[in-house]
Order: C-alpha cells, then structure tokens, then sequence
C-alpha cells in the first residue's frame, strides 16, 4: 500500500472563461488531517468537488490509495470509501436523522422488510464512538444547524469513508459548536481517517491540520507543515502579500438616532414570538453588533426590521420615519440596506447574471430606463463592472457570469457590494465575511468602517465576536430576543461578552430602558 | 479548422447545451417514432410526410398544383395553439404551472359571442368582441392569480377547477343567448366575424395580426420591460425577490391576468375566426388549453419558441385531414406530438449523455497520453 491515501496529479478543470483547477497536483498522507487553503474563487470547492466525483476533470490523474481511480460520479466515489460533508447539507427535512443517513441503502430482512432499528442501533453506536451527541431518532427538522452537519458526518462514517472531505464546515457554525467540531476531527483522525478541510480560518488550521496546501488564482503554490508556520505566513502564502488583521478604527463622530427600535416584538413562522420587547438605537455614524448564541431572535430582528417578517407590536423609526408597517420597497426606498444571513435564500438571485443581481433593489428606477421605457441593460452591466473591480470579485465572465456559478465567497463579496454600493442610511448586516478569505476579510472590513466614517448607521449581527468587537462602536448583548446588555467599545472584553450572552438573566452593565 | 473532428464534436456538445436544440431534437426523435409506428401498422409513411408537407407548403398532391388553402389552414389552426402556448409560458416563467389556459379560453370565447349577439351589429363589432375575451380570459387567469399570490392556494388545484367552473358557466350563459338550441345559438353576425385575410378559401383571418402581436408583447415584456424582470425573478427565487423589495404579489397576478388574455383571445378567434357559423354551445372541453402545456414545453417558454412550436402543432393538425385521405390513421399526429411532450420530459436523460460524453473524452485523453 502506498504511503498516501489521495494524490490528484495534474488536475486542470476549466469552466467559461476561467481556469478553476490549473494543473494542481495534490498528495495526501495516509491519516493526516490536510487543510486546503486558498482565496474566494481559488478553486478549493472545485478540486474537492472532482475528487468526490461531482465534476470530471478535464485532465489529470486521481489515486486513491496508490490505486488510480477514474471517478466519475458520487456513488464511485462512496465505494471508494471517500466522504464528503458539504457546506449546503443535502438533508431532507421530515425525515429523521437514521432515515437521512441509511436513503437508498435501507436495511431489510431477508422478506425485504425495512429493519429501521438496525440502522438506528448502528447510527446510535457510531454517534458514541465519535461523540457527536445525536439523536437517531430525532427529525431533522427539529435539531439545529450544527448537528444537521453531523448528520452530514454520520452519512460518511455509515458508509465507512476512510476518507472525509469538508468543506467550510465551520462557516456556519457557533463558536462552541466550531470547537465541538474540532474535537470530532482529533477523534476522526485517531480512529484512522484521512480529512481534507477547507476552511478559511486560520485558527482552525493551526489547531488540527498537519499540512495545508495553499492555492491561489487555480495554481497550487505549496504545502506547509502546518507546525512550522504561523498564521501569517499563511495568510500572507494564500494572498500574495502581507495581511493586516487588526484594522485602525477612525474616532467616532456619532450623529443624530437614524434606526429608534422601541419594544418591538415579532414572531417567527411557526407564531413564536422570537424578538421580546426589544429596544435599541443606532446613530448616524456608529456600527452596533449584536453579540448572541444563534438563536436567540437575531434572525427575526432582522427579519422583522427589513419588513420579510410581521411585527406584532412596537415601532421601528427610521430617520424620523415610522416604517413599522412599511413594505419592504418602501423600506429601501427610505434607505434600508440589508446583508442577509442567508445568502441564497434572501440574498441573490442565482440563475441571474451578475449585472442583473447588482441592480436587484433599485432596477425599477427612472434611471435605469431608456428614453423608450425599456430596461438599460448596458447600464446594469456598467454598474456591476463597477462592484466587480471595487471588490475584486473573482469572475469568470465579468458582469455576465451567472451569480450562482460564482464560489461560495464572491457570492458574498457580491451581495455586500450591492448592499454598500446602494449607500443606504441604516445598514443591517448579517454575518458579512461568512466564507470570506483573510483578504476579502480585511477588505470588507475595511469598507464597513469607511460606510460608518461616512455617516451610516450599520446593524451588524455576526457570530464572530472578534468581527464584533473589532468593528462595532456599541455592542448589544442578545439573549431569547432581548438586549441584555449594551457596552461601549473597550467596556467588556471577550470574556465577559461571552458570559453576557450565556446569562440572560444578570443584567451587568448599563440595561438600557425604552 | 483542421482538426475536423474536434470541431464536430464540440458542436455536438454545444447542442447538448443548448435548449433549443434539445427542442429541435426532440421534435425529430418525434417524428422518427411516429414513422416506425406508421410502418409497423403497414402504411407508407411517405404518405405522411407528403401530408405533413402539403400543409407546410400548400402543394395539392391530386392536380399537381398549389393549393393555398392548406397553408392558411396551418395558420389558421396554429393560433390558439400559440396564443395558449403563450398562457402557460408566461406564468411558468413566474414559476406557476397554468394548466388553466383551457377554463380562460372558454371563458374568453363566451364573452365574444354574448358581445357577438347580444349588442346590436355595427361594423368593427369584432373589436369588442375580442376586447369582451381578453377582459373575460383574464379575469378567469387573475383569480387564479391572486388565490397564489395573496392566499397561497395551489394554482394548479385552482385552474383545474375553474376549467370545470367556465365549461358550465359557458354553457349556462350560452342558453340564454338569442336562438340557443341544444347545440348552437343564433347566427353570429358578419360583423362580428373576423375578416377572412390573404387567402381567402382558408380560415386565415386577421386574427394572425393579434397572434403576432401577442407574441411580440411576450417578448417585449419578459425580456425588456421592469414588469418582466421582477416576474423572472420571482419565477427564479421567491424569498430573493421579495427581500429585495419586488413585488411578488403583483408579478403572480399580472402574469395569470396577461396570461388569461392570452388564452382568452384564443377562444375568440377560434369562434370568430369562420369555422363557427352559430355561437357554440359547448358540451366538452375543445383541448387547446391543454395543448398549450406542450406547446410551451417544446417552445421552452420563449416568444420565439412559442410560436414556431405552435405552429408545428398547427401544421400536425391541418395534415390530420390530408391523411385520412391518404389512409393513413390521423391519430398519428396525436401520438407524434404526445411522443414529442414525452421526450422533452425527458430532458434530464440527455443530461446523463452529456456526462458519458464528457467522461469518455476524458478516457480518451488519459489513454492518448
Ligand atoms: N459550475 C460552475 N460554472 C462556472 N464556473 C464555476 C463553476 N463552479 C466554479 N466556478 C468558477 O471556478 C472558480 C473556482 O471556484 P471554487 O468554487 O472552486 O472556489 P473556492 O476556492 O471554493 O472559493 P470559496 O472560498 O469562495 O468557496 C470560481 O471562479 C468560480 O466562479
Ligand atoms: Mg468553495
């Protein structure tokens, strides 16, 4: 047996007017936990994507194990005990967890009756083995996002993958759950497995790879150690240059209340009310983070600002004006932005070219019309032209490229260009360097601060507490749909934060009244 | 250039790629089953084909000369298959499936000949006529659209319904009509028939104008127009469309409304149009509704689609009778438009060609090395 589990030799793979994978060869250890690394659009997604054969290369060689294997499709590579855990989990949703991880290989007795309990035995023991606490018989409906991505991992170990693909699996976990995550890995490593992880964070790396490859611009560049580097050289490795991670913040020159939330309250879908009397203000120039476990009614706040959910009682005023019982368009038109969390759901349209994204907001406006009252489609290109060079948006087509063939991060990137690029008063952002590279972090950053120094009033709501304690000039502390404490940049630290959210009930600093 | 091969086999896979050719395809894979059929029941399928032929191009087999008539029949048979082939396309394109351009078809009919014989004839009564259809048609469509929009009601479960509801209301308000009998009501006035247009012992009528026109409108408002913009976006995501501020509510609405005027002018000229001398009493469903589905299906929901696979059904229609003079059973052209539906269905097994396809060039790359 050959000493590496994977090694994709030679891999190009070329979509319209771009080179994803420009001959990449990559070597993987027998049982090593190997990071790939690279930029938004480096090609990451599209190499894992050939090896579990959802793409065929062009060209190159895969070898799994020493043995070449030509694969051509998902089911080849499950056979080859290969697993992935994508970052859009494939989970159907009223079914339970065993139900999700045994479809299409359901056991049956020798009468070809279903034997659901086998599986759920078989389930529950490998849950133990690796600790990942789930419930076979739980429905998917009703457990959250980060054990739905261990369902996801359950659906491997079931079908005894020695080798684990995932990727980004932290981008849309919780702090507690991104280190549960961690430990799973250590576990998954001990027992034998091979991992590749994709992951922009660089902590993650540090924390449980071995080696990391870097790519960039679809070239390989090199495979480290990860011990013997820092995670600036890393950084620095995947961008080209050298990477700022702490960004200088301009003093404050707060104006007058733009966004007057007072007692609001808003229920979700299913009538549960998830936003409790929630008061909060936020001037002209200043960025406020929320800071909370997920789940705690962020979602709806914003939901309920933006107008997609009813508000039960209570007012939003937007510089001097009541929005409560706006529609959405007049929102936007009085000057509401919106970076939602959910990018795919909320944020774009992904069969629409990018020009037709850019101008998704505001296509309806005189300007955009020709003298005949037709639609200006060269100007919509201009403007996305435009967003596409400010923010660096890896394309393969310009303006033209389909917005749902665009990596993971330029979707974002895209979003956030519009959103900013439309200058709205009151900006409510939601998780805005989600899947974003250490570059485009920085970038994006950047801009939000530059968006402030001009006089927005910015909402920003992002797990990341760092992201919220670097950027935001007031930070509120959310906990089951209530502030429950709001500070001043420099008043808290992590620490103490961290505690806020966990404890509704002590109310340490300042509680603000309506 | 010189590598000839690649170049066919590149534009193999440009073909594969591109909608319209699969449309194109499948229309032929259509045809060549239908002649296997014809053979296998011992016909001669040329036969067929000279039928298919003398309608395309109006040439009368017997004498030897041309006989236009055939042609201004295909015409004349291809509008409500695309003035309904344009009904389901319009909504699909908002992400609805129509299947109610049957119901607003009725319902547009009847409006034109209760105007036809209830106002007192005066010269251009057809205009009013068909103003009465449009505006019936798209009252039966905007129902429909705002029970999705505002209330979520699957418009599929509503317009089979109210194809039900307009099949007896038609006949209903068809009874009380001057001279309504069992079958037929009274003579519709000259004046509300549509004049008879460029040839003049076909039923081709004016009537081809309003079809051009309803087809340039589809075009100019899916592709230029806010309205359509805001409609595509819907149809592509709902929760994107709405978040960002596009009236979903109202793109729902006015596609079933412009849809039902669609169908509805359908029903009209089909009435006006000279193959009715009497307004109809009708006992069953005249199926061009339901044929709009296919229609747009192999028109792929485009203007342009639309109306060339409107006319194919046009002219599979008009050949019906040259064939049962030939003796060739003209169910076939039944059987060859439901092969053609059946195949565009089956758009998702040319997927699976075009991933052999590529893995083979793959293979076929490894091994040359
Ligand atoms: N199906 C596709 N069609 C066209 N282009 C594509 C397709 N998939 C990926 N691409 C392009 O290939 C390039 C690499 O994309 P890929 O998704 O592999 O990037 P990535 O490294 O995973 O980036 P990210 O960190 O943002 O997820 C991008 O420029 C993208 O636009
Ligand atoms: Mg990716």
């Amino acid at each position: 047996m050959s000493d590496y589990a994977i090694e994709m030799l030679n891999i190009t793979k070329t979509f319209p007017g771009i080179i994803a994978n420009d001959n990449i060869t990559i070597r993987v250890k027998d049982n090593e936990v190997h990071a790939l690394l690279g930029e938004n659009g480096a090609g990451k997604s599209t190499l894992m994507s050939i090896l579990f054969g959802a793409y065929v290369a062009d060209n190159g060689i895969i070898k799994i194990f020493g043995k070449e294997e030509k694969i051509k499709n998902p089911n080849i590579a499950t056979n080859l005990g290969i697993g992935m855990v994508h970052q859009h989990f494939k989970l159907v949703h009223n079914y339970t967890v065993t139900e999700n991880i045994v479809l299409g290989r359901e056991p049956r007795n020798k009468f070809g009756i279903l034997q659901i309990g086998i599986a759920e035995k078989k389930v529950q023991e490998l849950s133990d083995k690796y600790g990942l606490m789930v419930d076979p018989k739980a429905k998917i409906d009703d457990i959250s996002v980060g054990q739905q991505q261990r369902v996801e991992i359950l659906k491997t170990l079931y079908s005894n993958s020695k080798i684990i693909i995932f990727d980004e699996p932290t981008a849309v976990l919780t702090p507690q759950e991104v280190d549960e995550l961690m430990e799973i890995i250590r576990k998954l490593k001990k027992e034998g497995k091979t991992i590749i992880l994709i992951t922009h964070k660089l902590k993650e790396i540090k924390a449980v790879c071995d080696k990391c490859s870097v790519l960039r611009r679809g070239k390989y560049i090199d495979t480290v150690d990860v011990a013997d580097v820092s995670e600036n050289e890393l950084a620095s490795m995947m961008v080209g240059r050298p990477v700022k991670f702490d960004i200088t913040k301009n003093p404050i020159k707060r104006g007058k209340v733009m966004l007057d939330v007072s007692h609001l309250t808003v229920k979700d879908h299913l009538h549960v009310e998830k936003v409790r009397d929630l008061t909060l203000q936020i001037h002209k120039g200043e960025i406020l983070g929320i800071a909370g476990v997920d789940g705690n009614g962020q979602s709806e706040l914003l939901m309920g600002l933006c107008g997609m959910l009813p508000v039960s009682s209570g007012t939003i005023i937007l510089d001097g004006e009541d929005i409560t019982h706006k529609t959405i368009k007049q929102r936007i038109e009085i000057g509401l932005g919106h970076v939602p969390e959910d990018r795919h759901k909320y944020g774009m349209i992904k069969e629409f070219t990018l020009s037709e994204n850019a101008v998704l907001k505001d296509f309806y406006k005189p300007k955009y019309s020709t003298k005949y009252k037709t639609l200006n489609f060269p100007l919509f290109k201009e403007i996305a032209t435009q967003e596409i060079e400010e923010f660096d948006i890896r394309t393969g087509l310009g303006a033209d490229t389909v917005a749902g063939s665009l990596s993971g991060g330029n979707q974002q990137k895209a979003i956030v260009a519009r959103e900013i690029s439309l200058s709205p008063k009151v900006l409510l952002i939601a998780q805005p360097t989600r899947g974003l590279d250490v570059g485009a972090i920085e970038f994006i950053r950047k801009r939000i601060l530059e968006e402030r120094d001009k006089g927005q009033a910015i909402l920003l709501v992002s797990f990341e507490l760092d992201e919220i304690m670097n950027l935001c000039d007031r930070i509120a502390a959310i906990s089951k749909g209530k502030i429950v404490g709001i500070f001043n940049d420099g008043e808290v630290n992590v620490r103490e934060i961290g505690l806020m959210m966990a404890s509704s009930e002590k109310n340490e600093g300042e509680k603000i009244e309506g | 250039m010189k590598d000839n091969t690649a170049e066919k086999k590149s534009f193999f896979d440009r073909l594969l790629d591109s909608d319209v050719m699969i449309s194109i395809l499948v229309v032929i894979l259509g045809f060549i089953v239908g002649t296997l059929l014809i053979a296998i029941v011992g016909k001669n399928p040329a036969d067929m084909f000279s039928s298919i032929f003398d309608s395309m191009f109006g040439m009368a087999r017997n004498n030897g000369t041309w006989n236009f008539r055939y042609i201004g029949e295909t015409f004349a048979y291809s509008m409500p298959y695309i003035l309904c082939g344009l009904a389901m396309g319009l909504p699909a394109r908002v992400g609805l499936f129509n299947i109610g351009a049957e119901g607003q078809y009725i319902m547009g009919m009847t409006a034109a000949q209760s105007v036809a014989l209830l106002v007192t004839p005066f010269p251009g009564l057809w205009v009013f006529c068909i103003i009465a259809a449009l505006i019936a048609g798209s009252l039966w469509g905007g129902i429909v659209g705002i029970l999705k929009a505002k209330y979520n009601v699957s418009e599929v479960v509503a317009t089979i319904m109210l194809n039900y509801i307009a099949l007896y209301s038609s006949r209903l308000i068809s009874f009380q009509l001057p001279g309504a009998t069992t079958y037929n009501t009274a003579t519709l006035p000259a004046f509300s028939k549509l004049t008879k247009f460029l040839i003049p012992t076909s039923n081709l009528n004016v009537g081809v104008f309003f079809v051009i026109i309803a087809v340039a409108v589809y075009y100019f408002v899916i592709n230029k127009t806010k309205l359509g913009f805001a409609m595509r976006a819907t149809g592509f995501n709902k929760n994107a469309s709405k978040c960002s501020g596009i009236s979903t509510v109202k793109s729902i609405t006015t596609s079933m409304l412009i849809a039902g005027a669609f169908a509805g002018m359908a029903g009209a000229i089909v009435l006006l149009g000279g193959a009715f001398p009497k307004g109809r009493i009708i006992t069953g469903m005249d199926n061009y509704g339901f044929m709009g589905i296919a229609v747009s299906l192999v028109g792929n929901n485009t203007a342009i689609g639309n109306l060339l696979a409107g006319i194919l059904f046009g002219i599979l229609k008009q050949s019906q009778s040259l064939m049962q003079s030939r003796n060739i059973p003209k169910e076939i052209t039944l059987i060859i438009q439901g092969l053609i539906v059946v195949f565009i269905s089956l758009r998702s097994g040319l997927e699976i060609i075009k991933q052999r396809r590529n893995t083979k060039k793959l293979r076929k790359e490894a091994l040359s090395k």
